[in-house]
């Protein structure tokens, strides 16, 4: 990584004024004009020096932060912002294979299980039947068939959803995959946060030295409280925030001091 | 009962549609956005609207809105099944005229509590 933390000369900038600055009052006093206007060219040379270092440094800075976030040179080759948007597609779309697997699987094993249920009760029923000595020759033949069909299906179906079942555990594999992807993009932000901190503290030194000032930003620039518009914003990951609900208890609730 | 269930993820539209299965609703139809959903409503006989909140296009809660100032869709019940979870946006929704509000992640018990609530007070 290219260090972009500034090397910080404002010291011995400081140290130079400080000390040209003392020669400049004594040669003052000892009223010689022409060494004074020397010193005071020397003052001003000290100042555009340290300037240009530091409008050099906030350049290279700059240079570099751009080159690394489009490049992310120590997260290995792959992974600049570009490509941080296609691994948190290629998230959305393991989930979504996820998801869509896993439904499959359930919507295919659920009629299978209603038919082990459905055959159940009915085979109970004509037991009871039989029990109460109320079936007659002929249908405690049928039931017997029917006891053997149903075993038969019982197996198939069994097997099915046990297939099925296992599928569903797989597919959680995503998981694994996803969590990876999403470390390296977490660990991209935190780096381009770090450079831009960086950009920031060195823009700082060059305000500092030049001693120009920015305009606080208006009241009118902020957005005021009262006209912020409700907009969707997701899930929200912290529910014990101000003014966030925590779980559908706390929507009921709400809703009903509403007269829901 | 025709049904419309309107989110982005087609996952949550096959979750929903298969919990509404679950309870007895076989006849459903998907919208992924509101400004998909609204000509279907116009043109549709739907009975219920599903809707989840933060689509692209129109969101849930401009779709409930246009739903409200429809003459023939304003009494449609509408339930949103959405992720936005603060007490402003429960406020607003419930002000915009939703008729029940379920917070993801949400149980299949939980949509039909809901439901159900919502059909007693309507045929009530």
């Amino acid at each position: 990584m290219a260090e972009l933390h500034m090397d910080s000369q404002a010291p011995s900038f400081q140290q130079e004024i400080k000390e040209l600055a003392e020669d400049l009052l004594r040669k003052i006093e000892d009223g010689d004009l022409g060494k004074v206007v020397g010193v005071v060219n020397s003052i001003n040379e000290v100042r555009d020096r340290t300037l240009y270092d530091e409008i050099g440094k906030l350049t290279r800075g700059l240079h570099e932060a751009i080159k690394n976030i489009t490049t992310g040179d120590e997260l290995s080759e792959d992974s600049g912002m570009g490509q941080a948007s296609d691994k948190l597609s290629y998230v959305i779309k393991m989930t979504d294979k996820a998801a869509n697997k896993t439904m499959d699987l359930v919507e295919e094993g659920m009629p299978l299980n209603s038919e082990i249920l459905d055959g159940a009760a009915d085979l109970h029923e004509q037991w009871q039947k039989f029990l109460r000595k109320e079936l007659k020759p002929n249908e405690f033949r049928d039931l017997t068939k029917s006891i053997d069909s149903y075993l038969l299906q019982t197996q198939i179906n069994s097997k099915k959803i046990s297939s099925n079942l296992s599928g569903i555990l797989m597919a959680q594999d995503f998981q694994d995959l996803t969590g990876q992807v999403i470390n390296r993009v977490t660990k991209l932000v935190t780096e381009v946060e770090t450079r831009l901190v960086d950009l920031v503290a060195m823009a700082g030194e060059v305000d500092r030295i030049t001693g120009i000032t920015h305009a606080e930003p208006s009241q009118n620039d902020i957005p005021q409280e009262d006209s912020k518009k409700i907009a969707p914003e997701g899930p929200q990951i912290d529910t014990s925030l101000e003014g966030v609900v925590d779980g559908q208890d706390d929507v009921d609730d709400l809703l009903s001091s509403l007269g829901f | 009962m025709k049904i419309l269930v309107v989110d982005d993820f087609s996952t949550m539209r096959r979750i929903v549609k298969n919990l509404l299965r679950d309870l007895g609703f076989t006849n459903t139809q998907e919208a992924d956005d509101g400004l998909t959903a609204l000509p279907m409503l116009q043109s549709g006989d739907f009975d219920f609207l599903v809707t989840d909140w933060n689509m692209p296009g129109m969101t849930g809660l401009d779709l409930l809105k246009h739903v409200r100032a429809d003459d023939k869709l304003k009494t449609l019940p509408v339930l949103m099944v959405t992720a936005e979870a603060k007490r402003d946006q429960i406020v607003a929704a419930a002000q915009a005229g939703v008729n029940g509000y379920v917070v993801k992640p949400f149980t299949a018990a939980v949509l039909k509590e809901k439901i159900d609530k919502i059909f007693e007070r309507v045929e009530g």
